[in-house]
C-alpha cells in the first residue's frame, strides 16, 4: 500500500517538474493583476461617466478583480493540464501501476495542485487588491472596511476553487484537449453571455463561476448588478457544490475505467 | 509467481481475452507471443490491476495486484516506452516513482547508469528516440530491485546493442530467481531469450510449454533430399518411390526435395531400391519461427494481403486488346503443372505427388488481377 505522505511528496516532484505548471501559474497571477489594475486606473478615470446608480453602488472592491475573467482561464488550463497530462502522455498507467489505490492516487495529486493553486490565487489576490486600489485614487477601499477582507481571502479561494473543478472535469473526460474545449469557451462566453441575457441568467447565476464570484463583492448588488438571491458565502458554498460533484465524477470515472 | 485463472476480458462486443489460464514462474524468462492483437498487452494491463477482467482473475505472488502491499518494490513493469510525460526529464520522472515507495534518490542515478541513459539524464523525455524511452521503462521497471518483472516488447526500437543487453539482462534477471515475463511478437528473439513460452492467438491460451517442446510439438522435422544435378528423371523416380512408401515430398526451390514421414535410414533405403544415387541426405528440425507460424495461423487478426493498386494503374486503350483471363502463374520451379485432364490417368504417380494441391492453392489465395508474372513468390 503506498503510503500517502509518499504518494503526495511524489506528486509533488512530479508538479514542479514539469514547464507547464511554472507558466500557468505565472500567467494566472500576471493576467489577473495586470488586467485588475488597468480596468481600476479605467475606472478611476471614466468614474464621472458612470450613471447614478452605478456611482452609488460602486464597490472598488469588485472592481479590483474585474482581471479575473480572463485570469482564471490560465487556472483552469493549469487545472485540466495537471490532470489531463496523465491520460495524453500515458503516464497514467506507470502512475497507476505504481500506485493501485486509485483514490490515493487521485486525491493526492488534487490536493497538492490544489494546495498549490490556492496559493498562488491567495498571493494573486492579495496584491492585485493593493495594486488596484492603489490606481482607483479616491475611490479606494481598504482592507480594514466591513468584509474587505472576505471579499479579497474569497477572491483566492475562487481561484483555487476554479482549479480544482477543472481538474475534476478533466478526470471525468480523460483528455486535456477536450476539457480546454468545453471549459475556455464556457468560463469566458457561455457563462459570461447567459448572466446577461434576461431570463437564462436566473440559471447562469447557479453556474460555478457567476456564484463563487459573490464572495468577492462587497456592495450586495454592485454597479447595479441584480441581486442574487443567495449571499457571498451562499454563492461561494454553491461553487463549492460544483467542485465536489466534478471531482467525485473524476474519481468514480477512474475508479471505474480501465487505465 | 503470476497466476491467471480464466482470465477473460470484454470491450463491449468484442472478446479481447478469453479464459487464459497460466503461471509465470520464478527463475526462468517466459515468454508471452502473439500476433498483434492477441491480447497481449490487454492481459498484461490486467495482470497489472489496470484493467479489471470481465471474468476470472490474475494474481501476483499470491494477491490481486491492488492488494499488494507496497506493489512498486514487488512487481516492476515496463508497459508503454511513451507512457512518460514528455516534459519532464528522465531523472525527474524516476524520481517521483522512487518517491512512491520510499527508493532513495541515489538507486535512480543507479538505475539510470544500468541503463545507460545518465547523459541524458536531465534532458526532457519527450526528445528521446524510440530505443531510449525503451531503456528509460526499463530502468523505471528496475527502481524497485522487484521479484516480478512485467515488459511489453522491449526490444521495438533498440538497437542490436541494445537488443542483446535486454536479451542478456532478462537471462540474469531469471538467473537471479526472479519471475521474468516478456511478450513479444518476435519468434526468433524469444528462442534466444525465452526459456519458457505461453502462446496466445485470438486471446486465448495456443500452448504453454518450454521452448524446446514447443517446437518438438509443433513442427515436424523433415529431411533433405538431393539428387544427382541434371538428371530429373532420377529425381521423379525417387518421389515416385518416396511418395509410395507412404512420405509427403515436396520440391524445393533448387531441385531438393522435403521429405516428411519417412526415416532418414528408410529413405536411403528406399533410394538405394529404387537405384537412385543421392548427393544429400540431411535431417531438418523446423526453426521457432515455422513453428508459431504454423500454430497461429488461424489466429492472425490483421493479414496482409497483395497491393491491388486499383485506379493507379493505367486505363486499358478503349478498343485495344480485351485483356486476357489470366492464368495463374505456377509460381516456382519444381512444381509440376497440373496434367490435362483428358490425357493424364488418375493416379499417375509423378504429377500427382505436388499438382493437386499446389498450384489450386496458390491460384487461391491471390486474386487474379493481382498476379503479377515478374514477382517472386514465397514458396510456403
Amino acid at each position: 500500500m503506498a503510503s500517502v505522505p509518499a504518494v503526495l511528496q511524489s506528486e509533488w516532484t512530479k508538479i514542479r517538474t514539469v514547464s507547464s505548471t511554472i507558466w500557468t501559474l505565472i500567467s494566472a497571477f500576471a493576467v489577473t493583476l495586470a488586467m485588475s489594475a488597468a480596468l481600476s486606473a479605467l475606472m478611476n478615470a471614466t468614474f464621472d461617466d458612470l450613471s447614478e446608480a452605478e456611482r452609488l453602488t460602486f464597490d472598488p472592491t469588485f472592481v479590483s478583480f474585474s482581471g479575473l475573467i480572463l485570469g482564471q482561464l490560465a487556472m483552469v488550463v493549469f487545472g485540466v493540464l495537471v490532470v489531463g497530462t496523465e491520460y495524453s502522455s500515458g503516464m497514467i498507467r506507470t502512475s497507476l501501476a505504481a500506485v493501485p489505490q486509485r483514490a490515493t492516487f487521485l486525491f493526492s495529486k488534487i490536493t497538492v495542485a490544489g494546495a498549490l493553486a490556492l496559493l498562488v490565487g491567495m498571493v494573486t489576490s492579495f496584491l492585485t487588491f493593493f495594486v488596484s486600489q492603489a490606481l482607483l485614487g479616491e475611490h479606494r477601499t481598504t482592507l480594514g472596511e466591513e468584509n474587505v477582507l472576505r471579499a479579497v481571502f474569497g477572491g483566492g479561494l475562487y481561484m483555487g476553487l476554479i482549479a480544482l473543478f477543472s481538474m475534476g472535469v478533466a478526470a471525468m473526460l480523460r483528455s486535456s484537449m477536450l476539457s480546454l474545449g468545453i471549459l475556455m469557451p464556457f468560463f469566458f462566453l457561455v457563462s459570461q453571455i447567459l448572466s446577461a441575457v434576461p431570463g437564462a441568467k436566473e440559471v447562469a447565476r447557479y453556474f460555478p463561476d457567476q456564484a463563487g464570484a459573490k464572495i468577492m463583492q462587497v456592495v450586495p448588488n454592485a454597479l447595479d448588478s441584480d441581486e442574487a438571491p443567495y449571499g457571498p458565502w451562499g454563492g461561494l458554498g454553491i461553487m463549492v457544490l460544483w467542485v465536489a460533484a466534478s471531482l467525485i465524477g473524476g474519481y468514480l470515472v477512474l475508479k471505474k475505467r480501465d487505465a | 509467481m503470476i497466476e491467471a485463472v480464466g482470465l477473460t476480458k470484454r470491450y463491449g462486443a468484442k472478446t479481447a481475452v478469453y479464459d487464459l489460464s497460466f503461471q509465470v514462474r520464478p527463475g526462468a524468462v517466459t515468454g508471452f507471443l502473439g500476433p498483434n492483437g492477441a491480447g497481449k498487452s490487454t492481459t498484461m494491463r490486467m495482470i497489472l490491476g489496470l484493467d479489471q477482467p470481465t471474468s476470472g482473475h490474475v494474481t501476483v505472488c499470491g494477491s490481486p495486484y491492488r492488494q499488494l502491499p507496497n506493489a512498486p518494490r514487488q512487481v516492476g513493469a515496463l508497459l508503454d516506452a511513451k507512457a512518460v510525460h514528455g516534459g519532464r526529464s528522465a531523472r525527474n520522472h524516476l524520481l517521483s516513482l522512487a518517491q512512491l515507495s520510499g527508493i532513495p534518490a541515489r538507486r535512480v542515478d543507479e538505475v539510470l547508469g544500468v541503463v545507460g541513459l545518465q547523459e541524458v539524464a536531465k534532458r526532457r523525455s519527450g526528445g528521446f528516440s524510440l530505443g531510449m524511452g525503451q531503456r528509460l521503462g526499463i530502468a523505471a521497471a528496475l527502481l524497485g530491485d522487484p521479484q516480478v518483472l512485467l515488459f511489453d516488447e522491449p526490444v521495438n526500437g533498440l538497437d542490436p546493442e541494445g537488443i542483446l543487453w535486454v536479451r542478456n539482462l532478462m537471462k540474469q534477471l531469471a538467473a537471479e530467481g526472479r519471475t521474468v515475463f516478456v511478450s513479444s511478437h518476435l519468434m526468433s528473439e524469444m528462442a534466444l531469450t525465452a526459456d519458457h513460452l505461453i502462446v496466445i492467438g485470438r486471446g486465448q491460451l495456443m500452448a504453454d510449454m518450454s521452448v524446446r517442446d514447443f517446437i518438438a510439438h509443433n513442427s515436424a522435422g523433415f529431411a533433405r533430399v538431393r539428387t544427382p544435378q541434371g538428371d530429373p528423371g532420377q529425381r521423379e523416380k525417387l518421389s515416385a518411390a518416396l511418395t509410395g512408401a507412404g512420405g509427403q515430398v515436396l520440391p524445393e526451390q533448387d531441385g531438393a526435395l522435403r521429405v516428411t514421414g519417412l526415416a532418414l535410414p528408410r529413405i536411403s533405403d528406399l533410394a538405394h531400391e529404387a537405384d537412385v544415387r543421392l548427393w544429400e541426405l540431411s535431417p531438418h528440425q523446423a526453426s521457432l519461427e515455422e513453428a508459431y507460424m504454423r500454430m497461429t495461423q488461424g489466429a492472425v487478426d490483421y493479414r496482409s494481403t497483395d497491393d491491388q493498386k486499383e485506379g493507379l494503374q493505367p486505363d486499358q486503350q478503349p478498343g485495344g486488346p480485351a485483356p486476357l483471363p489470366h492464368v495463374p502463374e505456377v509460381p516456382q520451379q519444381g512444381w509440376y503443372a497440373p496434367p490435362p485432364p483428358a490425357t493424364s490417368p488418375p493416379g499417375q504417380p509423378a504429377s500427382a505427388v505436388t499438382a493437386p494441391e499446389a498450384p489450386a492453392d496458390a491460384a487461391a489465395s491471390r486474386p487474379p488481377a493481382a498476379t503479377d508474372p515478374t514477382q517472386s513468390e514465397d514458396p510456403r
